[in-house]
């Protein structure tokens, strides 16, 4: 039955393809058999909306008259500083980049509540944002400040380069001590008081292609309610970490690094988010098509909730020590039930990742696909798999000689 | 003797074309001052007023106010759902005491209770996109 991307893409062309959403596969399976459905489906989509640290745009400003060399330079963003280590007038805002003086954790939890990625939805949204720069001048590029109103529609480049985004599972967060720990994984309360998760589970592209045997540099993807592409793969990809006996991995492991043109993204779905106590960070909407080449590839998709498994981990001590201990695994299923069991308690569930906007993404990203406006591609690399033999590697220290 | 109080009214859908701020001047000679105001015809409106007057004026407009269908809070603030910037997370639903929110779960839709909200601020700076908003 085996079908190519090319034979896939000329259904869609024609209108004609089969296209479901990875939740809607898992009962079509279930119904039909893993044969007969790989024979019918002929894309499955799948989508997550999370916060996704790795996340940051590359803006080409234009050049001032007279010039001004931003390169080297400081330049802010509505008060957000922004990276200029590269050419004269290209920046790079980060999500988590913070004004000069927000105070941080001073006043502790600290609320964050302005920083990169709210820059970034601002722009995307098509608001004015305020640009102050201060340059040390050359020859070539006199100017030494530039204050000014930019938008999105007027700059060069806006480009969307998340350097890691959409985890391949993750950890579930719990507070194992006697106070309130404030964490990138939400507000966790004392004595296991709640257990928060991040994964949109059975919906998520990289559990729905485990071995990634579709997903590849150059796959085109949603990306931010616009059209992206998978760059490479993301930084701390990991794809040798613990699997269960369906493929999937039982801890965080594989990452993508994704790029897309900035100007035809939603503010919807690229939000500027915070964390109390922890930072500013932006909330990403990825949506991943996989094309039923197999049936192995179905069977992949067909996987549900009940059979993908993440670690609990306890972030009061385990997670800030780098300890690897764990306090057990739960599936997705007991997750979404609202509770959990962690040393026999009975702890209650919050989400991170939005699953109704995980939906809403794999639902547009069909709908694309059977009008007939997005095709497939072939990737052109391969992302590297088990066979690599790659794992992300903690950082060792070395004392720095005088 | 005169009164000056903070009040929190929430308008039914239907009640949100209606002028009865005006009214509250008008007929019971109250002066006003706006504090926050979302009110969009056909929506479910709140608006947070400083309301002042004879103390015997005062009690007939809140009488009125009553009357009219319009539900008012005595407290002096009110934390409401900006129903755009809520992204159906779910971080608050195990941050919140009193388990105003709840998953719908078919959808996975986080829903938010205002009834069961006591105004204790805790999901104002726990929800990630910042979709909780206080009114004082
Ligand atoms: S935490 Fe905020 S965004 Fe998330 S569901 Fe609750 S109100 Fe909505
Ligand atoms: S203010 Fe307090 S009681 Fe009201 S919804 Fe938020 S957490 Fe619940």
């Amino acid at each position: 039955m085996a079908k190519t991307i090319a034979e896939i893409n000329e259904k869609i062309r024609k209108g004609k393809a089969v296209v479901v959403t990875a939740e809607e596969v898992i009962d079509i399976a279930k119904e039909k058999g893993i044969r007969k459905a790989a024979e019918e489906i002929d894309v499955v989509t799948t989508g997550t909306f999370s916060p996704m640290c790795g996340s940051g745009a590359f803006l080409n400003i234009g050049h001032s008259k007279p010039r001004i060399k931003l390169g080297g330079g400081k330049v802010y963003l509505n008060d957000v500083p922004v990276y200029t280590g590269i050419a004269a007038v290209d920046v790079f805002i980060g999500a988590t980049a913070l004004p000069d003086d927000d105070p941080r954790n001073k006043f502790y939890p600290g609320e964050f509540n302005y920083g990169g990625g709210s820059v970034i939805q601002e722009l995307v949204a098509g608001k004015d944002i305020r640009l102050t720069a201060a340059a040390y001048g050359t020859d070539c590029y006199p100017r030494k400040k530039l204050e000014t109103l930019i938008n999105i529609r007027d700059i060069n480049e806006a480009i969307l380069f998340d350097v890691r985004n959409a985890y391949q599972n993750y950890n579930v967060a719990v507070n194992l001590s006697d106070k309130v720990r404030y964490t990138y994984m939400g507000v966790l309360k004392p004595n296991l008081g709640n257990a928060n998760y991040c994964s949109a589970g059975q919906l998520s592209p990289l559990l729905n292609d485990p071995y990634y045997k579709t997903i590849g540099v150059g796959t085109k993807i949603f990306l931010g309610g616009g059209i992206g592409y998978v760059a490479w793969h993301g930084t701390q990809h990991n794809p040798t970490a613990l699997r269960g006996d369906n493929g999937v991995p039982r801890r965080g492991a594989g990452t993508l690094a994704v790029i897309g043109d900035l100007k035809q993204m939603k503010p919807e779905w690229l939000v500027g988010t915070s964390m109390l106590g922890y930072g500013c960070t932006l909330t990403v909407g990825i949506g991943v098509p996989i094309p039923i080449l197999s049936e192995e590839i179905l069977r992949y998709t067909a996987v549900s909730d009940a059979g993908i498994l993440a670690p609990v981990v306890d972030y009061s001590e385990a997670y800030p020590q780098r300890e690897p201990d764990i306090l057990g695994e739960v599936s997705y299923a007991e997750l979404k039930s609202g509770h959990i069991k962690v040393q026999g308690k009975d702890v209650p569930t919050s989400s991170l990742s939005s699953y109704l906007k995980a939906v809403e993404i794999a639902s547009i990203l069909r709908k694309w696909i059977e009008k007939g406006e997005f095709l497939l591609t072939e990737p052109v690399a391969p992302l590297p798999g088990v066979e690599s033999g790659i794992s992300s590697k903690p950082l060792k220290e070395r004392p720095i000689a005088e | 003797m005169n009164v000056s109080r903070r009040i929190v009214l929430h308008f039914p859908p239907n009640m949100t074309g209606q002028p009865v701020v005006c009214r509250l001047v008008k007929d019971f000679g109250l002066t006003f001052n706006i504090i926050r105001a979302s009110v969009s015809p056909g929506q479910e409106g709140l608006l947070i007023l400083e309301l002042s007057g004879e103390r015997k004026n005062y009690d007939k407009g809140i009488k009125y106010l009553t009357e009219t269908g319009i539900e008012i809070q005595s407290l002096s603030q009110d934390v409401v759902r900006d129903e755009a910037k809520c992204t159906h997370c779910g971080a608050c639903i195990t941050i919140c005491p009193t388990e105003a929110f709840a998953l719908e779960p078919k959808t996975r839709k986080v829903l938010f209770d205002h009834n069961k909200c006591v105004v204790c601020g805790l999901c104002v700076k726990a929800c990630p996109p910042r979709a909780m908003i206080l009114y004082f």
